[in-house]
């Protein structure tokens, strides 16, 4: 029997390296070492429900498991083949518990292909990857086909990059691989800048074999010897998971000289991001591991053509790497049959926000945004109202109710004016402000420009203060048009993806969201509630007792009304310190994200 | 973030007529055993100028943050000008060049926590502190940084006190886990 705990970044942060001890010190107790194992795994996807805990062979599923709740498994499942039904996850719709995940809203529609080991092995262990097959299309890459071969089979199996830009991996190999260059490097691009996304992440955590076995293949196919991955310094496990992997891969022969005992040999090194989201950027990524600031630059030349100390590059990132020994061993065929008619494959996405099943989330492409949100994603939190989703992060824009039907690929995100982006993807309900999520993401591309350029240095840094204006009530009408001029601008002149992509979260908004913009501008309203600047100290005329006490204390004299008689507060005068809904006794004074302006003149 | 501060912070003690200004004196006298320990980190890397940013992170993870005199240093040994050093610790935000509290409070700002209300977390901590995000209390005990998604999203809002992470932290929540390192 094996006890597998979840041991993914979520699941860690509530205790799962004390459960997974705990289980072992019991087994030990009952003496069940041996006949029970305890394996800590990568993330399950289902981070919402953490720490998560499996059993096989029988694949129960328990959620949300406490240390304490560890002797009960040992005692009830493990010794007397009793589920502990309270563990288990509890299905919303039919109040019923379910034990095998299979049978689970959250897992239904997902198909796993490049989290096909994820939270099904001991990442740190290599015997565990190659009992499922880890390696084993390089061994056959290595004897059975040539690199042209090779690069065709990755060419007909569709697959296209999954780091953002979706360029077909296996012509960006065949471009690479006709350099004549006499050294060529392999880089994995493993910075994943999206604030809100772990996609990459959780592969390097649970399953960092593929993507090594990958690189392999990929430098087999273009001939390169050396392999780099770039890797944020914020991703401690990771970094310290591709360590213990790259040695054990080592010392199996399965990197270094001579592998699997041919002419190919093939290294892999770390180098370390250190916290700049316009290194994710190909060419930035490059200076950044030549040890120079990350600025990028312009392409041509392209990685492929010199790249790495000038050397031809091949750079993909880890989730398309993660993709290719399945696509070697299954076949071109088996994967292009998954999918849509230009987007093959599936993709991970980490799915955040207003949403019951908070996780990591692996679909067919084609999928549509509803299954994703009311299936997989079990639907808005505290039953609140859908309102949007953001796909694609900082350079990705917010889609709408009308856009739930879209089935999910490359082609059709960024028709509806949003991109696939490397899979981050939040929800947002009902008392979101969109304006406020165009300048959340605009700050955050303001602090990350990298300045090189002013289209993007200070377009983006006029745009925020559009914005901010907007969402504290002090913007013009005129502003709204700006807004989109300038968007357009940037767009059009900046020098690479970070500034050309960044106004998206402000069009997009626009474009679906044009009346919330429109009230905070006419009305100086906002409907969510969430801009404290437009938000009124309301007097209720019910409730007020006419106590005087709020006039007394209003520092800027605001408040009028007789004894005993409703008073009233003079919005113009206003500034908003709230000292009278705190002196008020009687719950008179409430925040209200309008006020009638028939009592009160603006 | 963090770097922002600490460029100006850096100007401020270069320039000679900042006499009433309130920012910390970073200014530090290396002893021998210091430089002998940079020397070898930077000679772990063969001197190579390629590989300053690795150097860079070794010797924070040793210091805790990298002081003016510390890059100087690590400019003579690299063999390239100190402003090249100070370019590269300056353009990536992982790299300080203030030393952080004791008890590093980093506080998730990434997408997944910010629409479940990160940003009041922060607004507390600074209020409960009184310090603004890149500085350390007086004391030396705490620090305030933003990150961008550790990956516990399902935990949203997410508050790191140096590897300790604290999930679904409310704005009353604050206080506690202050307090949980104050004693
Ligand atoms: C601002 C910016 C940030 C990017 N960040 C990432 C990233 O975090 N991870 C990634 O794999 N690609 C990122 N990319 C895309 C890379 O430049 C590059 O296209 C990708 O790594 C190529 O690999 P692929 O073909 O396998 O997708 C980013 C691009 C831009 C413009
Ligand atoms: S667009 Fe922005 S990030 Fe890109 S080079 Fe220009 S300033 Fe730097
Ligand atoms: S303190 Fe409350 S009850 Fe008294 S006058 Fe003001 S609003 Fe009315
Ligand atoms: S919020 Fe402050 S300024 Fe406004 S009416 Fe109340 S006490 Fe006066
Ligand atoms: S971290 Fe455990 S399920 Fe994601
Ligand atoms: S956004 Fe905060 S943990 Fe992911």
């Amino acid at each position: 029997m094996h006890i597998l705990v979840c041991d993914g970044t979520g699941c860690r942060s509530s205790q799962s390296g004390l459960i997974s001890e705990m289980f072992r010190d019991e087994l030990l107790r009952k003496g069940l070492k041996n006949e029970v194992q305890v394996i800590r795994t990568g993330c399950f996807g289902f981070c919402e429900k953490g720490p998560i805990v499996k059993i096989l062979p029988d694949n129960t599923f328990y959620t949300q498991v406490r240390p304490e709740d560890t002797a009960e498994i040992i005692d009830e499942h493990i010794i007397k083949g009793r589920k502990v039904t309270r563990l288990l996850y509890l299905d919303p719709d039919t109040q019923e518990y379910v034990s095998d995940s299979k049978h689970m809203g959250f897992y239904k529609k997902q198909l796993r292909v490049a989290l096909r080991n994820c939270g099904l092995i001991d990442p740190e262990n290599i015997d565990e990857a190659i009992a499922r097959d880890a390696y084993q299309a390089l061994g056959k890459v290595l004897s059975e086909y040539t690199p042209e071969q090779t690069i065709d089979i990755i060419k007909r199996s569709g697959l296209r990059g999954r780091g953002g830009a979706g360029f077909p991996t296996g012509l960006k190999w065949e471009i690479t691989g006709k350099n004549p260059a006499d050294r060529k490097y392999v880089v994995c691009n493993a910075d994943e800048g999206d604030p809100g996304a772990f996609m990459d992440r959780s592969i390097l955590e649970g399953d960092p074999h593929s993507v090594l076995e990958a690189m392999a293949i990929c430098g087999y196919c273009i001939g390169a010897s050396n392999g780099l991955i770039y890797v944020r310094a914020e991703y401690p496990l990771a970094v310290k998971r591709l360590k213990v992997a790259i040695e054990q891969a080592h010392q199996y022969g399965l990197l270094g000289e001579h592998i699997f005992g041919t002419d190919f040999s093939f290294d892999i090194k770390l180098r370390y991001g250190a916290g700049a989201f316009v290194c994710g950027e190909e060419t930035a990524l490059i200076h950044s591991m030549e040890g120079k600031r990350g600025e990028p630059t312009n392409k041509p030349p392209f990685p492929s053509q010199s790249g790495y100390l000038g050397k031809p590059t091949n750079v993909n990132n880890v989730e398309t790497f993660a993709n290719v020994p399945v696509i070697i061993l299954k076949g071109a065929e088996w994967f292009s049959s998954i999918g849509t008619e230009k987007s093959k494959g599936t993709k991970v996405f980490a799915l955040a926000g207003k949403i019951n099943n908070v996780g990591l989330i692996e679909v067919p492409m084609g999928t549509t945004l509803r299954e994703i949100i009311f299936e997989i994603g079990g639907g808005i939190k505290n039953g609140k109202k859908f309102k949007a989703i953001q796909t694609g992060g900082p350079s990705g824009g917010c889609l709408t109710e009308k856009h739930l039907d879209t089935p999910i690929d490359y082609e059709s995100l960024t028709a509806a004016g949003s991109m696939m982006g490397s899979g981050g993807m939040i929800v947002l309900d009902e008392d979101d402000c969109m304006v406020s999520v165009a300048k959340y993401y605009l700050g955050f591309i303001v602090e990350e420009s990298c300045g090189k350029c002013a289209p993007c240095r200070i377009g983006n840094k006029r745009l925020y203060e559009i914005l901010e204006r907007i969402t504290k009530g002090k913007a013009v009408p005129e502003d709204l048009d700006k807004l989109r001029n300038l968007c357009n601008v940037i767009r059009d002149t900046a020098l690479c993806g970070l500034g050309q992509t960044s106004p998206n979260p402000v069009l997009s908004t626009l474009n679906n969201f044009i009346e919330e913009y429109e009230e905070h501008v006419f009305e100086k309203k906002c409907r969510s509630g969430q801009c404290h600047d437009l938000l009124y100290y309301v007097i209720d005329e019910e409730e007020c007792t006419g106590c005087g006490a709020c006039k007394r204390v209003c520092p800027v004299n605001a408040i009028s009304g007789e004894k005993k008689q409703p008073h009233i507060i003079d919005q113009k005068i206003c500034i908003k310190c709230g000292s009278c809904m705190e002196k008020c006794q009687f719950d008179a004074i409430n925040l209200k994200n309008e006020y009638k302006s028939t009592t009160v003149s603006v | 973030m963090s770097t922002k501060t600490n460029t100006e912070n850096h100007i401020a003690n270069e320039c000679p007529y900042n006499g009433s200004l309130p920012e910390v004196e970073v200014k530090i006298k290396l002893t021998a055993d210091k430089i002998e320990k940079i020397d070898a980190i930077c000679r772990s890397f063969d001197n190579d100028p390629g590989e300053l940013i690795n150097v860079l992170h070794e010797t924070q993870s040793e210091f805790g943050y990298l002081p003016a005199e510390v890059q100087d240093v690590i400019a003579q040994n690299l063999r390239i000008p100190v402003a090249q050093v100070y370019g590269v610790v300056s353009f990536y935000s992982f790299f300080t060049m203030t030393p952080k509290g004791e008890h590093p409070i980093s506080i998730c700002l990434g997408t997944a926590c910010y629409v479940r209300g990160s940003e009041k977390i922060l607004e507390e901590f600074k209020k409960e502190l009184k310090i603004e995000v890149g500085e350390t209390t007086p004391d030396g005990k705490f620090s305030i940084n933003c990150l961008r998604c550790v990956g516990a999203c399902g935990l949203a809002p997410v508050v790191m006190v140096g590897e300790r992470v604290f999930g679904r932290v409310s704005p009353e929540g604050v206080k506690q886990i202050i307090a949980e390192y104050n004693n």
